[in-house]
């Protein structure tokens, strides 16, 4: 057993140094990506001086926020203020942690692209996804400022709203699979490639929708970016921030997208499995297996975050209202009826094991 | 290892309690009370109960926690002034409080088979087991529970209506 042990710790120490230094990479560069396209939705280049292309602007963004003075105001509370930003950017990194983001390769037992892998994965993601509102409603409380505390405010609502509706958008997918581990959800969507995918051959389409509209309501995302609105809040709950705890917020918010997109992924669009499934193979041995499987994850979620960059230029705000209404009275009714239907098609058409 | 998380977990649940009644401002009650909530979620997992500490931290540390600061926040809820409680809380306090612990300590040890096979270690109750147990042994109480909840619900809904 402590043979084991240790070389047990140090690859799952090597793991978890490597994925979150490469999804703090991706938070950099996902920005750009959005500054980019943004620019490009509304006719202007965007960033395009540093390096070739702009690429070297996440750098220098780091740099300069690295560099800021840090202020703490007078009034705010300050355990609190100082933590807020820590549960956020923490939550957002913790959900990483059970995401699978290739085939199940192992050496000496130990699996390669995935940090944990457990039964309960999906609940684990619900699980930390319910408790980074902290983040943004004590960030809210602690500032002292009603600006601030009106986003907050707005954000647990919103949350508390939305969360709901994710929850039951998933069940469907958890009768269709029969589990809540997550390489048993995409294992199901593994054979027949696009039709097996619960978007396709899992006739989840419905769930999907609602999921993703949820799923841009947790982010505080547009259309859906109410607690951070600059027309009516300065900047919502991060108002008072500066500096690196300002950073924390920005990179737990693109955090939170990437993660969302890789969720998405997972449950609805097969995961790592190829869009060919069983019926075409692009190479046999651990290593091609290997690297399509991170090349169709990856390709995936980019197409995740280039449509939520998609929507944020295009659709308007919702107003308040019409947020809580259709969260509420939309969303929610529609996922109970896709689970009863989904339940029955199951219940009829499935054997039963 | 089992053993040294669950003495870990359970001394910072503790902790959190006190803390909890020690704290004059609501909003650190509340985080504390988030603290003892998500230990308690450690606990079922290290006792086995992977789906019950999953649903502790979705329900209590998510859900209901976030409700409890939301309305904190919402009142602005300022500090307590200490009140001078009542004498008897003072005088049968602690003693009925240790008196309680102690009874409820003395029938768990000794009717120790009604819990099964769960034990601090390798055992794990799956979903599945969980679901199976729900769905046939115990539906009647889980149907009765869900549907005490939507009267709940209900009600709520009657009291916070507008008189037109």
């Amino acid at each position: 057993m402590d043979t084991s042990l240790i070389p047990f710790l140090l690859f799952n120490l090597a793991k978890v140094i490597v994925v979150v230094v490469l999804f703090l990479m991706c938070v950099a560069y996902t920005v750009l990506l959005e500054r980019k396209l943004v620019g490009r939705i509304q006719n202007r280049w965007g960033p395009s001086r540093v390096g070739p292309f702009g690429l070297l602007q996440p750098l220098v963004d780091g740099a300069k926020l690295f560099l800021k003075e840090d202020l703490t105001p007078e009034a705010v509370y300050r355990p609190l203020y100082i933590l807020a930003p820590m549960i956020a950017l923490g939550c957002s990194l913790l959900s990483i942690s059970v995401i699978p983001f290739g085939a199940d390769i192992r050496w000496h037992g130990m699996q390669f692209f995935q940090i944990s892998d457990n039964n309960i994965g999906l609940l684990i993601l619900l699980g930390i996804t319910s408790v980074g509102v902290y983040g943004i409603a004590l960030s809210g409380w602690s500032s002292n400022n009603k600006y601030s505390l009106l986003g907050a405010l707005r954000a647990s609502a919103q949350v508390i709203s939305y969360e709901l509706a994710l929850g039951l958008s998933l069940v469907g997918i958890v009768i269709r699979s029969g589990s809540l581990r997550l390489r048993d959800i995409v294992g199901v969507q593994a054979p027949h490639g696009l039709l097996s995918w619960n978007f396709f051959g899992g006739f989840q389409f419905v769930a999907f929708f609602i999921y993703l509209m949820a799923a841009y309501a947790e982010t505080n995302r547009s259309p859906f970016d109410l607690p951070e609105a600059e027309s009516e809040l300065t900047a919502g709950y991060h108002t008072e921030y500066s500096s690196m705890k300002f950073a924390m917020f920005f990179m737990a918010e693109y955090g939170n997208m990437i993660t969302v997109g890789c969720v998405a992924t997972l449950l609805f669009f097969g995961g790592w499995t190829s869009p060919f499934g069983s019926y075409f193979h692009f190479g046999t041995g651990p290593i091609a297996t290997a690297f399509f499987s991170l090349f169709w994850f990856v390709a995936k979620v980019f197409g995740f975050l280039f449509l939520y960059v998609w929507v944020r230029g295009t659709l308007p705000r919702f107003r308040y209202d019409q947020l809580m209404g259709f969260g509420w009275k939309f969303l929610v009714p529609v996922a109970v009826a896709n689970i009863v239907v989904t339940s029955f098609c199951i219940g009829l058409w499935m054997p039963v094991q | 290892m089992h053993l040294a998380l669950f003495i870990f977990f359970a001394v910072l649940c503790v902790a959190g309690a006190l803390n909890l009644l020690l704290q004059r401002h609501p909003i650190n009650s509340a985080l504390s009370l988030i603290v003892v909530m998500s230990s308690l979620a450690v606990l079922y997992l290290l006792l086995g109960a992977e789906f019950l500490a999953a649903a502790q931290v979705i329900v209590y540390s998510g859900a209901i926690m976030v409700l409890f600061t939301f309305v904190i926040m919402l009142l602005n809820a300022g500090k307590e002034e200490p009140t001078h409680g009542s004498k008897l809380a003072y005088i049968a306090g602690f003693p009925g409080a240790a008196a309680l612990l102690g009874l409820l300590a003395f029938i768990f040890i000794s009717r120790r088979e009604a819990f099964g096979q769960a034990r601090l270690g390798d055992y794990i109750a799956t979903t599945g087991d969980l679901s199976q147990v729900l769905f046939t042994k115990l539906l009647l109480p889980f149907e009765v529970t869900s549907v005490l909840i939507l009267i709940a619900i209900l009600g709520a809904v009657a009291l916070a209506r507008k008189e037109h």
